[in-house]
C-alpha cells in the first residue's frame, strides 16, 4: 500500500486521539486543574449516544448535538458544585478528587449498563470505504478529520479572537486583577469548563465506533489524553491537534512498517519529544 | 501538643507491628500486604513527600524489584533476604538511570516521562515472556526458611513478620535519612527550587541521589510482594500499581513519612470490607470516600487530623481566655 | 526497664485522651474476639468433625469489579444457575458460596482472598478463577491446605500441573486451537496469516495453531502480534490486505479488541477479497457477540461451547441462568464453566456422601463425568484437566440476535499443551 495510505489512517487515528483529548487540554492547559475526570466525561458523552440511539432511536448523527449539550450541562454542573471548590487546592488534591470521582463514574456506569461492550449503528454514509484519487479511503476516517478541522479552527478561533476568550485568557492570568476589571470569572471558568467538557463528551461519542464503550473506558484511555496534551502543550489548541496528528501518524506507520516494535513506538515517541521540547510543541510556558 | 517522651515514641513503631500481629491473627495476608504498600508508599513519599518529584510510574521500581527477587528463587537461588538485597540494588540501579530524564523536567511533563518509562517497562517485560514469563508470571517461587529457620506457611506468619520488620527497618532508615542534612536540601527544594542553588546547593544531585534511593526502597517492597505472595506478574509493573500507591500516599498524608502506612492501611481495609458488602460496586464508595476526603481536608488523613487538632487547640485557648 | 517506664508513660498520656480511650478498647475488643476464633480447634487444615452437619463452604473468587467484572459475573450466574436448579442441598447438607471480588489481574489480592476463605471461612472448595495470573498465585495455598480448587475458566495449560489440587472443567487454549488447524487444513485452507495479541494466551495460541496447521501441510504466510490494548487496527488490516491470505487467524482478547479488529477488517472489504476470518471462540463469545453485530457475521470458530447448542440440557441451563441472573445478557461459556464446576462438586460432594476430605475429594474428581450443557465432558484422571467435544461453528444472524452456529465437531479432545 502506498505511503499516502498509510498516512491518511495515520491522521485519522491522530484526529481521533485530538476529539478525546482537547477538552483536557483546556481545562489543564488553561485552567490548571488536574482533571484525571476527564474520560469519565468522555464516557458520559459515549453512553449519552448509545442510549439515545437505542432508547429514542435517534441516528448517529443527530446524537452528536445532544451529546455535546449534555455534556456541557454535566460539566457546567460539575464546575459549580464540585470543581470550583479546589482551583486553589494542590494539584495532589486535584488529582485525588478527580480519581474518586473517576472510580464513582466506572461503579455508575456498570451499575446502569452492565459491564459489556454497547455499540452504536453508523448511518450508511459512514460506513465502509469511498475512492477518491485512486485511494481507498475509510469513510468514517474523513468524516473524523473533517470534524477536527473544524472544531480546531472554530475552537482557535474562540480562544484567540472573541471577548469570551479574551476574558478567559485573562482570568487564566491573573484571576484578582480580571475580576478587579469587571470580568465575571467565576462565570469564565464555569463556561470554560463546560466546553472542555461538551468536547469530551463529543470525543467519547465519536470513539464508540473505533474503541468501543465499557466502564473501563475512563481509565484505559486516560494515559492517551494525558500523552496528547503534554506532548502538545497544555492549553493550546493547535499544539494538540499537532501532538495528536504527530502521535497518529507516527503510531500507525510504525505498526505498518515495523510491526514488532508498535507497542513501543508511542511512548518512545513521548519521552524523545518531551526532552526535546519540555514545554510541549506548543506550550504557553517555557 | 503533648510530645511523648522519646523512648516511648521509639518503642511505639515497633509495638504497631506486633499490635496488629496479635489483634488481628486471621488477616495476616492482608496485614503484610499493608506493611508492604506502606513501604511502596514510604518510597514514594521521599520522591514526592520530599524531593517534589511527582511520578506515575513509580512501579517500575516495584516491579524490577519483585521481578529480581522472583527470578533469583526461580534459578535456584531461595534464600530470601540475600535476595532482598539484590532486588534493590537492581532497582536502585533502574532508578539512577532514569532519574537523568526525570529530574530535569518540571511539571506535567516530568509526570509524563515517569509515566512514559513504566509503560515502556511494562511492555519490555511483556516482550521479554522468555525471562519474565509474560502474562502468566513466575509461579510457585520456592523460598528457604528465613534465617534458616522462619518457614513460609499457610497462615503467613512468617510473611507478616518478615515484611513488618522489614518495613519498619526502612521507616527508620528513611526517617534518619529526611532528619539528615540531605533530608533539609530536599525539602528546601520542593519548597522552593530557585532559591537552593543559591544557596550552593547542587540540586541535580541531591534529586537524583533521592530518587534513586526511593527507587531502591520500592524494589525492596517490590521483592518483599513477590516473596511473601510466591508470585510475580506484570501488574506488578503497571500503571494501577502506580496510581492506586499514590492514592495512598495522599490519602493519608503526603511529606510526614507516616502519612504512607496510615493511607496504605486505611485504603486496603477498606477495600476489604467494602469488597466484602458489595462484591460488584464497592469502587463507588471508595470512590465517594475519596472524593469526600479531597473536599474535607487538604493533606490527606494526617492534614486532616493536624487540622482538627489546630482547631481544637484555638477552641481550649479561646476558652482559657487567654490569647491563642 | 526506662525504656518500659517511658512507653508506660507515654500510654497513659495517650489513654488520657478521649481518642486514645476508646481506640484501646476497640483493640482490647479486637483482640479478644480474635482469641475466640483461635480458640476453634486447629488451623483450616482438617476439617473439624462437628463442622459437618453445618453448611458446606464454597469460596468463589473472581472479578467482580473493574474490566473482567462482566466474566465474573458470568461464572457466579453459572455457578448460581446450577444451585437454582438442582436446589441447594447435597448429600443432606447446604451448600454455601462465598463471592469474593478479585478486582482484574491481581495475584495479591487473590492470594490474600484465598488465605481468608481458607484460614477463616474454613471453606471446603476454592473455586472460579478466571485470569491465569490470579489461579497460579493460588495454586500453593491450595496444595498447602489440601483443599480442591476448581477452575471455572482460566485457559492456560500448566495450571493443572501447578498443584494436584487443582482440577479444571473448562478448556484449554490449545485445546481449542488445534482443532482449528485441523479444521482448516482440512477445507482446503493453505495459507493463513496469524494475528494475535502480544501476551501469554496469544502467544499459546499462536504457536499451537501454527503447529497443527503446518504438521497438516498449511503454510503460515506472516506473523503478527498486537498490543493487548490496541486502539486502532488500521495499519495491522492493510498489512493482511497487502498480503493476501487465504484465511487470517486471530486471538485476541474478546469485547473491545475483538470488535475493533473485526470493524475494521470489514470497513477496509477484506471479505470481498476471499480473505476468511478463523479465531477461537473466545473472540465471538456469547455475552459480546450481539455487540460486534455484522461485523462478526460468517467467522468461523471453533470452541467447546455456544449459547445456540441444541440439547435439553443447555435449553434448560440457558433458563436457569436467565433467572439468575436477570435476563440481561445471554450466558457464555464462562457461565458453563462455573454451572459445570458447580455440578462437579456437588458430584463429588454426593460421592463422598458429605464427608468431605481434600484427598478423597480430589480423587473422587479423577474421571469424573458429566452431561453438561456443551454436551458430555470428563476430568482426565491423569491430569485433572478437562476432556470434551470442540465444535467448529459460524457466526450467523437469527431473528434473536448473533449466534455462533456448530456445525462440525472434534470428540475427545485433550489439552495438547501436555
Amino acid at each position: 500500500m502506498s505511503f499516502l495510505g498509510v498516512a491518511f489512517d495515520g491522521i485519522a487515528y491522530g484526529s481521533l486521539l485530538f476529539l478525546i483529548s482537547v477538552g483536557l487540554s483546556i481545562t489543564l492547559g488553561l485552567m490548571n486543574f488536574v482533571n484525571l475526570a476527564h474520560g469519565a466525561f468522555a464516557m458520559f458523552g459515549g453512553y449519552c449516544s448509545v442510549w439515545l440511539t437505542q432508547a429514542w432511536g435517534l441516528p448517529f448523527l443527530a446524537t452528536l448535538p445532544c451529546v455535546c449539550l449534555a455534556g456541557a450541562g454535566v460539566g457546567a454542573l460539575a464546575e459549580r458544585l464540585l470543581y470550583r471548590r479546589l482551583y486553589r487546592a494542590s494539584h495532589l488534591d486535584q488529582v485525588l478528587f478527580s480519581i474518586g470521582l473517576t472510580f464513582m463514574a466506572v461503579a455508575a456506569a456498570t451499575y446502569f449498563w452492565g459491564p459489556t461492550q454497547q455499540r452504536v449503528e453508523l448511518p450508511e454514509l459512514l460506513r465502509g470505504q469511498v475512492r477518491v484519487l485512486g485511494l481507498e479511503l475509510g469513510a468514517y476516517r474523513a468524516f473524523l478529520i473533517a470534524l477536527v478541522l473544524l472544531i480546531s479552527g472554530g475552537l482557535t478561533a474562540l480562544i484567540e479572537l472573541t471577548r469570551f476568550g479574551a476574558q478567559l485568557r485573562a482570568a487564566v492570568d491573573n484571576a484578582a486583577v480580571s475580576a478587579g476589571l469587571g470580568i465575571p470569572v467565576q462565570r469564565v471558568f464555569c463556561l470554560a469548563f463546560a466546553l472542555g467538557s461538551a468536547l469530551a463528551a463529543l470525543g467519547g461519542a465519536l470513539a464508540v465506533e473505533l474503541l468501543g464503550l465499557e466502564p473501563g473506558f475512563a481509565f484505559e484511555y486516560l494515559v492517551y489524553f494525558l500523552l496528547v496534551v503534554s506532548v502538545g502543550g497544555a492549553g493550546s489548541v493547535r499544539g494538540t491537534a499537532l501532538a495528536a496528528i504527530a502521535l497518529g501518524l507516527c503510531d500507525v506507520a510504525g505498526k505498518y512498517y515495523v510491526p514488532e516494535i508498535g507497542s513501543f513506538i508511542i511512548y518512545a515517541l513521548m519521552i524523545v519529544l518531551l526532552t526535546a521540547f519540555p514545554a510541549g510543541l506548543l506550550g504557553r510556558r517555557a | 501538643m503533648r510530645s511523648w517522651p522519646r523512648g516511648a515514641r521509639e518503642l511505639s513503631i515497633w509495638l504497631l507491628p506486633v499490635l496488629g500481629f496479635v489483634a488481628f491473627p486471621d488477616y495476616l495476608v492482608l496485614g503484610s500486604q499493608i506493611w508492604i504498600a506502606g513501604l511502596f508508599a514510604l518510597s514514594l513519599d521521599l520522591c514526592l513527600g520530599y524531593a517534589g518529584i511527582i511520578s506515575l510510574g513509580h512501579a517500575s521500581f516495584f516491579g524490577v524489584g519483585a521481578y529480581t527477587a522472583g527470578l533469583l528463587a526461580v534459578h535456584g537461588w531461595h534464600e530470601p533476604l540475600s535476595a532482598l538485597c539484590a532486588a534493590s540494588l537492581a532497582a536502585a540501579l533502574v532508578g539512577l538511570v532514569t532519574s537523568f530524564l526525570v529530574v530535569d523536567r518540571q511539571g506535567l511533563t516530568r509526570l509524563m516521562v515517569t509515566l512514559g518509562i513504566g509503560f515502556s517497562l511494562y511492555e519490555a517485560a511483556n516482550r521479554a515472556s522468555s525471562v519474565t514469563g509474560g502474562t502468566d508470571g513466575l509461579s510457585s517461587l520456592e523460598l528457604s526458611p528465613l534465617l534458616g529457620v522462619f518457614r513460609f506457611e499457610l497462615s503467613g506468619k512468617t510473611a507478616y513478620g518478615y515484611a513488618a520488620v522489614v518495613a519498619v527497618l526502612s521507616f527508620l532508615l528513611v526517617r534518619r535519612v529526611a532528619s539528615s542534612p540531605f533530608g533539609l536540601v530536599l525539602l528546601g527544594l520542593r519548597e522552593n527550587d530557585a532559591r537552593m542553588p543559591a544557596l550552593g546547593v547542587p540540586v541535580r544531585r541531591r534529586l537524583i541521589a533521592a530518587y534513586t534511593l526511593a527507587a531502591a526502597l520500592a524494589g525492596v517492597a517490590g521483592a518483599l510482594s513477590a516473596q511473601t505472595t510466591g508470585f510475580v506478574g506484570l501488574e506488578s509493573l503497571g500503571f494501577e500499581r502506580s496510581a492506586s500507591v499514590l492514592i495512598m500516599l495522599v490519602l493519608g498524608g503526603a511529606g510526614r513519612l507516616y502519612g504512607g502506612f496510615l493511607g496504605s492501611a486505611v485504603f486496603l481495609c477498606l477495600r476489604q470490607l467494602l469488597s466484602e458488602r458489595s462484591p460488584a460496586f464497592w469502587q463507588f464508595w471508595l470512590g465517594a470516600l475519596v472524593v469526600a476526603l479531597a473536599f474535607a481536608s487538604r493533606g490527606g488523613l494526617l492534614g486532616g487530623l493536624d487540622a482538627l487538632r489546630l482547631a481544637l487547640r484555638a477552641r481550649g485557648a479561646a476558652r482559657a481566655g487567654g490569647p491563642a | 526497664m526506662t525504656a518500659f517506664k517511658l512507653w508506660w508513660a507515654g500510654l497513659r498520656a495517650f489513654g488520657s485522651s478521649r481518642l486514645g480511650r476508646s481506640l484501646a478498647l476497640g483493640v482490647l475488643l479486637a483482640a479478644c474476639e480474635s482469641r475466640k476464633v483461635e480458640s476453634a480447634p486447629g488451623a483450616a487444615l482438617q476439617p473439624a468433625p462437628a463442622a459437618e452437619a453445618g453448611p458446606i463452604k464454597i469460596g468463589l473468587i473472581a472479578p467482580f469489579s473493574g474490566p473482567f467484572a462482566g466474566m465474573g459475573k458470568q461464572v457466579e450466574s453459572g455457578a448460581r444457575a446450577y444451585l437454582d436448579q438442582h436446589g441447594s442441598k447435597v448429600a443432606g447438607r447446604e451448600i454455601q458460596l462465598l463471592v469474593k471480588d478479585v478486582t482484574g489481574v491481581a495475584p495479591d489480592v487473590a492470594k490474600n482472598l484465598a488465605q481468608g476463605l481458607l484460614v477463616r471461612d474454613k471453606v471446603d472448595f476454592l473455586a472460579g478463577f478466571v485470569l491465569t495470573p490470579n489461579a497460579l498465585a493460588v495454586a500453593p495455598l491450595a496444595s498447602e491446605a489440601k483443599t480442591p480448587m476448581v477452575v471455572m475458566n482460566a485457559a492456560t495449560s500448566v495450571i493443572t500441573t501447578k498443584s494436584p489440587y487443582v482440577v479444571r472443567v473448562s478448556f484449554t487454549l490449545p485445546q481449542v486451537s488445534a482443532p482449528l488447524a485441523t479444521w482448516a487444513a482440512k477445507n482446503g485452507i493453505k495459507s493463513v496469516y496469524t494475528l494475535v495479541s502480544d501476551y501469554a494466551p496469544g502467544a499459546d495460541a499462536e504457536a499451537q495453531f501454527k503447529k497443527t496447521f503446518e504438521a497438516a501441510g498449511g503454510k503460515i504466510t506472516d506473523s503478527v502480534r498486537v498490543p493487548v490494548q490496541n486502539p486502532d487496527f488500521a495499519p495491522y488490516i492493510q498489512r493482511i490486505k497487502d498480503a493476501k491470505p487465504e484465511a487470517v487467524f486471530i486471538f485476541v482478547p474478546a469485547g473491545a479488541q475483538g470488535t475493533a479488529f473485526l470493524k475494521a477488517f470489514q470497513e477496509r472489504g477484506l471479505a470481498q477479497q476471499g480473505i476468511r476470518v478463523i479465531a477461537t471462540g473466545d473472540v465471538t463469545e456469547d455475552q459480546e457477540l450481539d455487540a460486534m453485530g455484522s461485523a462478526a457475521l460468517g467467522v468461523v470458530t471453533t470452541h467447546h461451547y455456544s449459547a445456540a447448542h441444541e440439547s435439553p440440557e443447555n435449553a434448560a441451563f440457558k433458563q436457569a441462568f436467565a433467572k439468575v441472573s436477570g435476563g440481561q445478557v445471554r450466558p457464555n461459556f464462562m457461565a458453563v464453566g462455573g454451572y459445570d464446576g458447580m455440578a462437579a462438586i456437588a458430584k463429588v460432594i454426593e460421592k463422598l456422601g458429605g464427608k468431605l476430605d481434600g484427598d478423597a475429594a480430589m480423587a473422587a474428581f479423577k474421571g469424573l463425568a458429566l452431561d453438561s450443557p456443551r454436551g458430555p465432558i470428563r476430568v482426565d484422571p491423569e491430569t485433572r484437566d478437562v476432556i470434551q467435544t470442540v465444535y467448529v461453528r459460524k457466526v450467523e444472524q437469527r431473528p434473536d440476535g448473533f449466534y455462533n452456529v456448530e456445525f462440525d465437531h472434534f470428540d475427545e479432545q485433550k489439552d495438547p499443551g501436555k
